[in-house]
């Protein structure tokens, strides 16, 4: 192969593995803000707990890695679904912007609760054996392997739990009607949990993948990539699942791209700036419907 | 029903001449406490942080409280007005020479940041609510981003070395401008017509309300003072840098707006100094000093225990109390309500029933 | 002379057409009702007329100036107000804010004046407060000013909306179902009433409506949508005995 394809084909893997963490938390935000039109801010902070449970099961349990995994995603869903009772619930009347403020506020809290407990950045072991191959010149991780297949995987089955079982029925009747939906015998809060729980879970999944991609993880490491995962819910047009999965990959492609023939001080530059391009061209994202207003 | 505090309050709020007496009474004090040193200079300073910020939040509320857009642009018009005014005063204006020629860099601050905010104001014709939020959002990220890559100004390492010119005085003068302003232009029709746009947009426009020129209007006075506060933040902290305008301070002023109220000038005003002033109180050398009458045996081994927890700790406290005002007012504190100082005499009177007594109704009115 | 003359308006949601061609002359004082089974295109053609919509072709003019492509509030401006089938109004501003917004195209400051209260301002805002008052005590709701709009009945929700449609100082008024929800004696009082302010503002009224006992009382003229197209137009009682609108409205011809 010449030197040009192969050196894209890297950077079209590299893109695939950033892609597929932004895809997880994407999918998280995408699908509270499907149910319940909300951006729940605290989301990355969800996905940073996630690491942070990684580090605990890895470390103090010794556990390999799909325990690991698991543990990591039943705990940050518990959390997830904590913060829904403790602190949306209770707004869910009062308008819209409280409960995105209370999202800022329990960000906040998550940092810097685990900044108290956790004053500096801690390593993650490396739980799985990684083995590199060559492929003509390209070079393949294993780890790339995993984080790549276990995504898409991930995403597959949400996407299957979204659009053919009688839960995720129920979720996207809620996201079209929350007045009448409940009355039909749909239960509205079990519904709102479950939907907190998995998009918390696949955070938590998200959590566990990058911190065996980039082993050091602080307390403030949700932000930035939060609001990435966000954006990329938003470019596929928020609210929708197979948009959020879309938007996660065009980010990481950009970034990824920008990386690779700019000073990487361009990167949020060029990533911003093309956000900025699609929502003028596309208002509503790739896959998002316009909710148009009634006269 | 009224309570005997409410009647005190609603006497004190129709006695409209002792706003201007007390802010004479404020520069007066802003003059002499520097000068006399009546307060000690951590007093001082944070007077000065609670000036800044209620600058920032009165202005923020312009757009995210009585236009009910979601901006997240606001650190990046201050970072604008801060890199400009820090320029002009590090390289261009013989300031040392002419300490006068700093209210002026102050004044290009705002005017640069004002620039800025017409850029924004564009899109937000088209676009609403969380889209309009990414698209000034990306705006922040362009300009925090366009700063590091600029190696005239320092990159990502920004400006060290400020000249400290910002002073109480100034502060002051400022607070009172920005609120006098904003004020204003709220009890205007414009102002009206930012507060029809929160309602009902396209209502606002059948009823000959010039969204466009309104939000034009709206985002300019806005992002002006952020970009006044952003120049005076740059002339006391003496250092800048991209970092100082992340998102992060964004969601600082986002979350004095919400706590104070949105749509109430008093709610900024509550806001910014609960916020700031809270925020300082838990610092571990405030508490250490609030305690010192304690006895020593006492003191001491708490003196240790704060210092070496409190700092993190204020940060874990200070979100949860705002989680629990926003689920028990979840409009803030004085949310969509404002002190009678701060509304013109024309529109008390004219909001009022026609009747013998002239009837008022509470101590606060809705708009 | 025609105060307003649509002609040949067409008007298509994605490719679904809402108006398929639209014809109507409105002389100045007229009072003219539109009517036409749900679906027919009525508030569309509101939309159409204040500029909510741009019309995919065709020409709307108002004293001869084209209101095609121009913008709500230019549309306003022209004095042409309007109400709504559901109420919008301003929920949580004071009833006497709803009417002063509506002043916006008429008050004649600029925004450094705005800024400061400085020049014109104080006399603008006296001029427009008292105008605001003065309608709000012909709709007695005066002593209700300070009320949020939210909190009034639905009867003085209504009633406020034709105050601030009023307040843009029109002479074109379009009604949107005026007397939706209200019962036969209410009816009966909306129609004094808008034959009262017709005659008070001098104003030229379209309007819309469901209500027969209304359309029929008071219009001098009906026009009988479907699909957008006229079905049927002349007085009430041309109207009333067409077969093509029994059709119509009752789906089927009359039966034997």
């Amino acid at each position: 192969m010449s030197e040009g394809i192969v050196y894209w084909l890297q950077q079209a893997l590299n893109a695939l593995q950033l892609g597929s963490i932004y895809a997880l938390i994407a999918l998280g935000y995408t699908m509270v803000y499907g149910i319940l039109t909300m951006i729940n801010f605290a989301h990355g902070d969800v996905f940073m707990i996630g690491a942070f449970f990684c580090f605990l099961a890895a470390v103090y349990l010794g556990l390999p890695f799909v325990p690991t995994l698991l543990l990591t995603m039943l705990g940050a869903a518990l959390v997830g679904v904590m913060i829904e009772r403790l602190a949306y619930k209770p707004l869910r009347h009062a308008p819209r912007v409280s409960a995105i403020i209370t999202a800022l506020g329990i960000g906040i809290f998550l940092e810097n609760f685990t900044l108290a407990l956790a004053p500096y950045p801690k390593n993650i072991p490396p739980l799985l054996e990684n083995v590199t191959w060559d492929l003509g010149g390209v070079s393949l991780s294993s780890l790339q392997v995993i984080i790549i297949f276990l995504s898409l995987g991930l995403m597959f089955v949400l996407d299957y739990v979204v659009h053919r079982t009688p839960v995720g029925i129920a979720m996207r009747a809620i996201s079209w009607d929350k007045t009448f939906v409940p009355l039909m015998g749909v239960p509205l809060d079990l519904i709102i949990s479950v939907t907190f729980a998995i998009g918390a879970g696949l955070a938590g999944a998200a959590g566990t993948m990058y911190g065996l991609a980039y082993p050091v993880i602080d307390p403030y490491m949700g932000i930035m990539v939060g609001w990435k995962a966000f954006i990329s819910a938003v470019v596929g047009g928020i609210g929708n699942i197979r948009g959020a999965m879309i938007g996660a990959f065009i980010l990481g492609g950009v970034e990824i791209m920008v990386t690779a023939f700019f000073p990487s001080t361009y990167r949020d530059f060029v990533a911003f700036t093309l956000l900025l391009l699609l929502i003028v061209v596309r208002p509503y994202g790739i896959l998002g419907q316009p909710r148009t207003q009634k006269v | 029903m009224k309570t005997i505090g409410n009647v005190g309050w609603e006497w004190l709020m129709a006695q409209r001449w002792l706003l201007p007496v007390l802010i004479a009474i404020g520069f007066v004090l802003a003059f002499a406490i520097p000068e006399y040193n009546l307060l000690n200079k951590y007093v001082q300073l944070v007077m000065m942080y609670v000036g800044i910020n209620i600058i920032l939040t009165v202005s923020l509320n312009l757009v995210n409280g009585y236009m009910g857009e979601f901006s997240l642009a606001h650190a990046g018009f201050m970072a604008v007005g801060a890199y400009t005014a820090a320029l002009l005063t590090q390289k261009v204006l013989p300031v040392a020479a002419y300490p006068g020629l700093f209210p002026l860099a102050v004044l290009a601050g705002g005017l640069m940041a004002a620039l800025l905010g017409l850029i924004v104001a564009v899109p937000s014709f088209k676009v609403r609510g969380d889209y309009l939020a990414i698209i000034t959002l990306a705006f922040l990220m362009i300009v925090k981003s366009v700063i590091e890559n600029i190696d005239y100004i320092g990159g990502p390492r920004g400006i060290p070395g400020i000249k400290r010119l910002t002073t109480l005085p100034w502060v002051f003068f400022w607070t009172v401008v920005s609120i006098w302003v904003v004020r204003n232009f709220v009890y205007s029709k414009y102002g009206r017509g930012v507060l029809s746009i929160r309602e009902d947009e396209i209502a606002s426009d059948l009823m000959s309300v010039n969204t466009r020129r309104v939000k034009f209007l709206a985002f300019m006075v806005s992002s002006f003072f952020a970009g006044i506060a952003g120049a005076l933040f740059a002339h006391l902290l003496q250092f800048i840098s991209p970092r100082v305008f992340d998102i992060i301070k964004t969601t600082d002023v986002l979350i004095m707006v919400y706590l104070g109220g949105i749509a109430s000038i008093a709610g900024s005003i509550i806001g910014a100094t609960v916020y700031t002033v809270l925020l300082e109180l838990l610092r571990p050398s405030t508490v250490a000093a609030m305690l010192g009458w304690l006895p020593a045996v006492v003191f001491d081994p708490l003196n240790e225990y704060f210092i070496r927890h409190l700092g993190v700790w204020r940060m874990v406290i200070m979100p949860l109390a705002l989680v629990l005002v926003m689920i028990f007012a979840p409009r803030g504190i004085m949310g969509l309500r404002e002190f009678r100082w701060f509304i013109p005499r024309r529109d008390l009177d004219a909001h009022r029933r026609p009747t013998v007594h002239g009837g008022s109704h509470g101590a606060a009115r809705s708009h | 002379m025609a105060l307003l003359v649509a002609t040949r308006v067409k008007h298509y949601f994605g490719g679904l057409c809402a108006v398929a061609d639209f014809n109507l002359e409105l002389q100045s004082g007229e009072l003219v009702g539109v009517i036409g089974p749900n679906g027919a295109g009525k508030t569309t053609i509101f939309n159409l007329i204040t500029g909510v919509y741009r019309a995919s072709e065709g020409s709307i003019r108002l004293r001869d100036i084209e209101l095609v492509g121009k913008t709500p509030h230019q549309i306003t401006a022209l004095r042409v107000g309007r109400t709504f089938q559901n109420i919008r109004l301003f929920r949580d501003l004071s009833v006497l804010d709803n009417v002063r917004i509506a002043h916006y195209a008429q008050v004649r400051y600029s925004p450094l004046e705005a800024l400061l209260h400085l020049g014109r301002y104080r006399r603008e805002e006296e001029r427009i407060i008292e105008n605001s008052r003065r309608l709000l005590s012909i709709f007695k709701l005066e002593h209700l000013a300070g009320e949020t709009a939210k909190n009034l009945p639905y009867g003085s929700q209504r009633r406020l909306e034709i105050a601030r449609a009023l307040a843009i100082d029109p002479e074109l008024l379009l009604l949107d179902e005026p007397a939706a929800g209200m019962n036969p004696n209410e009816i009966d009082q909306l129609m004094e009433f808008i034959q009262w302010i017709r005659r008070e503002f001098q104003l030229t009224i379209l309007l819309i409506e469901h209500q027969m006992k209304l359309v029929m009382g008071i219009c001098e003229r009906i026009k009988v949508l479907d699909f957008g197209e006229t079905l049927a137009e002349g007085p009430p009682e041309a109207i009333q005995n067409d077969p093509k609108v029994l059709e119509a409205y009752l789906g089927e011809g009359p039966v034997g």
